[in-house]
């Protein structure tokens, strides 16, 4: 396959998880479109890593996957702290910093 | 062969992702995000980059999913009831305005996505047409676990370092951010139970007033 089969595929998941930010409410779904977005960008780097035959995107790729993991991390202790403090889970409700 | 792997591939990834934001609860759309990993773990393997899917199927499928579904039992069954409740009261009483956010996010995803086609397939670069370079099967090749580890540990260590100390930050951060704080929540899970223990008399409400010895003592 040529590597514009994959760079379509990861438009394509880059567009839905993009979709799915703009349209969901529960802001656990909109971390998991947020990994989507990720994901899609990882793809193509990989897949522009394979057609220099470098390994660097490959690095980078693997940097992503950690800033993704630190995001996930305090992405879910902020909702597990929005739970405790019965707030709604729900972005349009939480926002009392719009003034 | 890698013809039919890859669209059996991308066939999941992009099912995987239309379920992600697609589905209704949160607790199907994690499922539906491990079927994409999974897949996008493929597309990796396809792409000669095996240490890096090995990581997406250890750590993103593994770790972060399970970090997921545990959250999501904490708190999900009551996001995904508050979310389905105020869809039903937005489309009982104000209508107009979700159905138009969720036409203008198609809308803004159709022109995302018609740009990004063309930046990425219009665009002049000659490699995309083809496989990619060559590649030569082997121990220490492109994307085997000792060529990246050799690329971390020589030209990347600053990027590697400051990874490292990025994860600790996180870690920190999520403590801080998810731990228990007395002060702070009146309404706290144990708040009540020890006013209610301080004002009633000793004993009682424990196994030993069940056998009697409550009203003995």
């Amino acid at each position: 396959m040529s590597i514009a089969w994959y760079l379509a595929v990861s438009a394509i998941v880059f567009v839905l998880g993009a979709v799915g930010v703009i349209t969901r409410r529960n802001p656990l779904v909109i971390l998991l479109c947020l990994e989507l977005m990720l994901n899609g960008a990882n793809l193509a780097l990989i897949a522009f890593s394979r057609m220099w035959g470098n390994g660097d995107g490959q690095i980078l790729a693997l940097v992503v996957m950690t800033v993704a993991a630190c995001e996930v991390c305090i992405g879910l202790g902020m909702i597990v702290a929005i739970h405790r403090r019965r707030l709604p889970v729900d972005v349009d409700e939480l926002r009392e910093l719009q003034g | 062969m890698s013809a039919v792997l890859f669209f059996i591939a991308a066939a999941g990834a992009i099912a995987g992702a239309t379920g992600v934001v697609v589905l209704r609860d949160p607790f199907f759309s994690v499922l539906a995000l491990v079927v994409h990993l999974v897949s996008l773990a493929l597309l990796f393997l396809l792409l000669r980059a095996e240490f890096v899917a090995a990581v997406q199927v250890v750590l993103y499928a593994g770790a972060v999913m399970v970090l997921y579904v545990f959250v999501v039992a904490y708190v999900g069954s009551d996001g995904a009831r508050t979310e389905i409740g105020q869809l039903g009261e937005r489309l009982r009483g104000a209508g107009p305005v979700a159905s138009g956010l969720r036409r203008g996010g198609a809308l803004l995803g159709a022109a995302l996505a018609v740009e990004l086609m063309i930046a990425l397939l219009g665009t002049g670069l000659e490699g995309i047409e083809g496989e990619g370079a060559g590649y030569v099967p082997g121990p220490r090749t492109f994307g085997t676990p000792a060529y990246i580890g050799r690329l971390l540990l020589t030209r990347f260590l600053l990027a590697f370092e400051v990874a490292s100390f990025l994860l600790l930050v996180a870690a920190v951060g999520a403590v801080v951010l998810a731990r228990r704080r007395r002060g702070l929540e009146g309404g706290d899970e144990i708040a009540p139970a020890t006013a209610v223990q301080r004002g009633r008399p000793p004993l009682t409400g424990t196994m030993a007033e069940g056998v009697g010895a409550a009203r003995r003592s």
